[in-house]
């Protein structure tokens, strides 16, 4: 049993800012992303894709683009033997429903394929595509979530009204009447917009079948690579071994990749049907149209308060705009479901009910991005603190403080059926409240310049991440994620390397995990390689997302390096004639301990590989471990806050100053902490003031560039200054929680609750985001309450 | 459109002599044709920046240029930069602060400063992170990218042969 305390064993790599081992070719031009990897041979797929939002495909008739040179094939849904992905849960309130490969009689998205054309060049192919024709027949499209109720004609025949999922997780019989004898209620509805995550590297794939292994060898961009594997065998009807994904070098992830695309199966079954390597890289078009978004979503909130500001009871009525389909494997329930469960943060609620359903539409499907739900619930969550500090005449950081669980009530248990391990949530608000006042930021309000105005916000959260399998258990997916599995190999030259199933897409685990092994087993992490992204290489795992890599594959890394430190010692015991109990290894030597013998562990290891049989009492030769890790998950927690100016004259929004205070227990590497904080909360600032997918009545897609939509460039973003504290976890070997997701999360809450203390003088509150200079410019034109009065 | 044409290209000093389509952009031809994968395309509409490579010395987006458009020139890539061995101070310094993780965008940066601290020597952070708006990184939040070009450009000022 891992204990805290183990995280204090004496370490010499982890916690260091160690520059990053991936760097190097990154720099050079010499990573190598899906589309780099040569193959002389290979066609080029590009797909004919629907330009109405929904209707019934008529017709397709592709012989046109058979006649240019240089076209191959062009498939359809037929050719590929109808097939289809389905992402579903096990449980009564979810209706399960097909993505078919390609467009199958209906058509539900703009963007949707219809026909895969496979040609010699990127340009051929494309030049074919306007050369396939077809019918389809129009139906109204359902775009936004109320439209399902005036829309006769189904997105889904299986769901009649529109609802895939519709979750009653949490109720309380007693909770209508705690609201009603409340001394304030604070009743409103937040709303999200759609987004897409935008990596720099759009999806993208390569496959060849290939006779020799009875295999298909897909190369692809992905952060589930057994995952992808499991589905691509699935919708293909071959076995698991038939299928070899390799993952490259991935250019960002951010769940947008954690899923397998309905495209990467199309170009594998073409690969496998024509016998030929087939390679396809989505444009941005695609990317932002054609693929996966999420987080449009939408909460009604009842929140009951005592005149003192303490929470009395919560209900929700959450409603998600999940797309078209339900995505493989995390499935249309994922952003339900979580918005649903850990909604309350890091609150003390004593009464909690809640409906989350998920509604279809057509836009593209839902998946995660970075956060899933948890930007929107705290958004809800420190809107509703901060309204109810309004109404109640109660500071914003007091009424916080005390709704806020504390380190005396750990482990809490909360009426969402979850157990929180120890943060440092009190800690965290009164050290970011601490700061804000430290850095003159009331001052800074004052001062700001004619036409200006100026508030600060803050906002307290935590993160959910590493779920096991005690976890996603209860979700009953037909897959339940969880474990991880690290094997570690030491060769003759005393090098080590580890495999792992989660996949780096930009996290720098080639470095955190190496930084774990190293001091585990005394030798530098230049002698560790971390091999990742192989089906044929690791046995199996559960790819990257959720803050799970350097928890769980980190976690199981650890198990496996003290397992081989073991048998470094009793190698080294017996070729010193020493006890194994008296042997410890550092600085590369597995030393008697309080003497100057010792013996390097290069000379171990070429002894085990080359003199085996001086050492006469192993039972195993070589030296190789295996490690797991299952943690049932933890929670991250901290607290943001925001300086931001609003130009009255045009409404726009500059946030001028970042505070975060943030904990994720041990840290293995500050560089990689503070640069996932900062890239986290330019995503969260890009959702809450400039990105949206949106969407025409009609289901045109208005975002199909990234000059429409909104990426933060360096001039949107603000000095952040991160500070950190540090509440080892007791699930793992090594006290580390997960942190990927903490800038996103925290941004649109600490911002929208800034941009209503700057607009505290109307009487009006924004409760939505994507905020614009248009909303902004609405909310001034309004009388300011002493006008009003 | 598919009438093909030779051009002359000479990239990190290499002079070669290509027959291209019309259309192919300059980035296709250096991926494709060149086999120079470094430079990275991530939108095909000049916006993200991550192509940028520097054409007779100035910074440009290779999805935006046909090769036949650079016939006749210099195009210097990310990866010639290093081509001693050795990373530059620049490449040096993105690793120290942590200016990249998934490293798409990297070279595309890594060319885009190099071609602005060519011509403006002594640039203040304000204008540094003017520039870096040029392109675009979903990462790391540009902090470590301001910071290393910043950086690198004092360096190099202090440094400068007089």
């Amino acid at each position: 049993m891992a204990t805290a305390s183990s995280a204090r064993q004496s370490q010499q790599w982890v916690g260091q800012p160690m520059q990053r081992r991936e760097d190097a070719r990154f720099l050079r031009g010499t990573g190598r992303y899906t589309d780099d990897v040569p193959h002389a041979f290979a066609l080029h797929a590009a797909f004919v894709r629907s330009p109405i939002a929904f209707g019934v495909i008529r017709s397709i008739d592709v012989s046109p683009a058979l006649e240019i040179p240089g076209v191959i094939a062009v498939l359809t849904s037929a050719d590929l033997g109808h097939a289809t992905l389905t992402g579903f849960l096990d449980r009564d309130e979810f209706i399960k429903t097909a993505m078919p490969i390609l467009a199958n009689e209906r058509v539900r998205f703009v963007g949707e394929p219809l026909a895969i054309v496979i040609a010699t060049s990127r340009y051929i192919a494309e030049d074919a595509i306007e050369a396939v024709s077809y019918e389809i027949d129009e139906f109204d499209p359902i775009v936004a979530m109320d439209d399902a109720q005036r829309t006769p004609q189904p997105i889904h025949d299986e769901a009649p009204d529109g609802v895939l999922v519709d979750l009653r997780m949490f109720n309380d019989d007693e909770l209508e009447e705690v609201l009603a004898t409340s001394h304030v209620v604070v009743d409103e509805t937040f709303r999200s917009g759609r987004l897409q995550a935008a990596p720099m590297e759009g999806r993208g794939c390569l496959a060849e079948w290939i006779d020799r292994d009875d295999q298909l060898v897909v190369t692809v961009s992905t952060q589930l690579p057994h995952q992808v594997r499991t589905g691509i065998a699935q919708a293909l009807g071959l076995a698991e071994r038939q299928v070899r994904v390799i993952v490259p070098d991935v250019g960002g992830g951010f769940g947008f990749k954690a899923v397998l695309g309905r495209e990467e199966v199309a170009v594998a079954a073409a690969a496998r049907i024509l016998r030929r390597p087939v390679r396809w890289a989505e444009d941005r078009l695609e990317s932002l149209t054609a693929s996966f978004q999420g987080r449009e979503q939408e909460y009604t909130v009842r929140a009951g308060f005592t005149e003192d500001g303490v929470l009395t009871g919560l209900v929700a009525d959450i409603r998600c705009n999940i797309g078209a389909y339900s995505a493989f494997p995390f499935t249309c329930g994922l952003e339900p479901i979580m918005a649903a469960t850990e909604f309350l943060g890091v609150y003390k609620v004593p009464r909690y009910a809640s409906r989350s359903r998920g509604i279809a539409s057509n836009k593209p499907p839902s998946n995660a991005y970075r956060g899933v739900s948890r930007p929107q619930i705290v958004m809800v969550m420190e809107g509703l603190m901060d309204r109810a500090a309004d109404r109640l005449g109660i500071d914003r950081v007091e009424i916080r403080r005390r709704n806020t669980i504390r380190a005396e009530d750990f482990p809490y248990s909360g009426p969402n059926g979850i157990t929180y391990e120890p943060g440092s949530y009190l800690e965290a608000l009164e050290l970011c409240a601490a700061q804000v006042e430290a850095a003159g930021w009331r001052q800074r309000c004052e001062e700001a310049a004619p036409g200006f105005i100026r508030g600060i916000g803050i906002a307290n959260f935590s993160e959910r991440n590493a779920y096991g399998t005690a976890t996603m258990g209860l979700r009953r997916m037909p897959m339940t994620p969880g474990f991880e599995v690290a094997h570690l190999a030491m060769d003759a030259s005393g090098d080590v390397t580890l495999t792992s199933g989660t996949c780096s897409a930009g996290q720098g685990h080639e470095t955190t995990f190496a930084q774990i092994v190293a001091d585990r087993l005394g030798i530098s992490p230049d002698r560790i390689q971390l091999r990742q992204g192989d089906t044929d290489l690791t046995s199996f795992g559960w790819g990257t997302f959720a803050g799970r890599s350097l928890v769980i594959g980190g976690g199981a890394a650890a198990v496996a390096a003290r397992r081989l430190a073991v048998q470094l010692r009793e190698v080294a015991a017996q070729l010193l004639s020493v006890d194994a109990d008296d042997v410890e290894l550092v600085n590369g030597h597995a030393r008697v301990r309080g003497t100057d013998e010792s013996i390097s562990i290069d000379e171990i290891a070429k002894t085990v590989h080359f003199r085996s049989h001086l050492l006469t009492d192993r039972e195993e030769y070589l030296l190789e471990s295996h490690g797991s890790a299952d943690p049932s998950g933890m929670f991250s927690n901290g607290c943001h806050a925001a300086l931001v100016e609003i130009d009255a004259g045009t409404g726009a929004v500059q946030v001028l100053d970042y505070l975060v205070v943030e904990d994720c227990g041990v840290i293995v590497n500050p560089l990689v902490v503070d640069g996932q904080v900062r890239g986290g909360i330019a995503q969260g600032i890009g959702a809450t003031l400039y990105e949206e997918a949106s969407y025409s009545p009609d289901g045109q897609p208005l975002a199909g560039s990234f000059m429409s939509y909104l990426v933060p460039t360096a001039a949107e973003m603000p000095p952040i200054s991160i500070h950190h504290l540090e509440t080892p976890c007791y699930q793992t070997e090594t006290g580390v929680k997960g942190m990927g997701e903490a800038g996103t999360i925290g941004a649109p809450a600490v911002i929208l609750s800034a941009l209503n203390d700057a607009l505290r003088s109307r009487d009006a509150w924004l409760e939505h985001v994507p905020v614009t200079p248009a909303d902004i410019q609405r909310l001034l034109e309004l009388p300011t309450k002493m006008e009003s009065s | 459109m598919s009438e093909s044409r030779e051009i002359t290209l000479t990239v990190n000093g290499e002079r070669h002599l290509i027959v291209v389509e019309p259309r192919r952009t300059l980035a296709d031809v250096l991926r494709i044709d060149l086999g120079l994968t470094g430079t990275h395309v991530g939108c095909e509409h000049g916006i993200c920046g991550a192509c940028t490579v520097l054409m007779d010395d100035e910074p440009v987006r290779a999805c935006l240029i046909f090769g036949v458009q650079a016939d006749g020139s210099s195009v210097r890539t990310v990866e010639g930069l290093a081509a001693k061995g050795e990373l530059t101070d620049l490449q040096q310094a993105f690793s120290r602060h942590h200016a990249l993780q998934c490293g798409f965008c990297t070279p595309g940066f890594l060319m885009l400063a190099e071609g602005y601290l060519a011509t403006t020597p002594a640039p203040d952070p304000v204008a540094v992170r003017e520039m870096a708006s040029a392109n675009l990184c979903r990462c790391t939040g540009y902090q470590g990218i301001v910071d290393a070009i910043v950086e690198v450009a004092e360096h190099r000022f202090r440094e400068r042969p007089i």
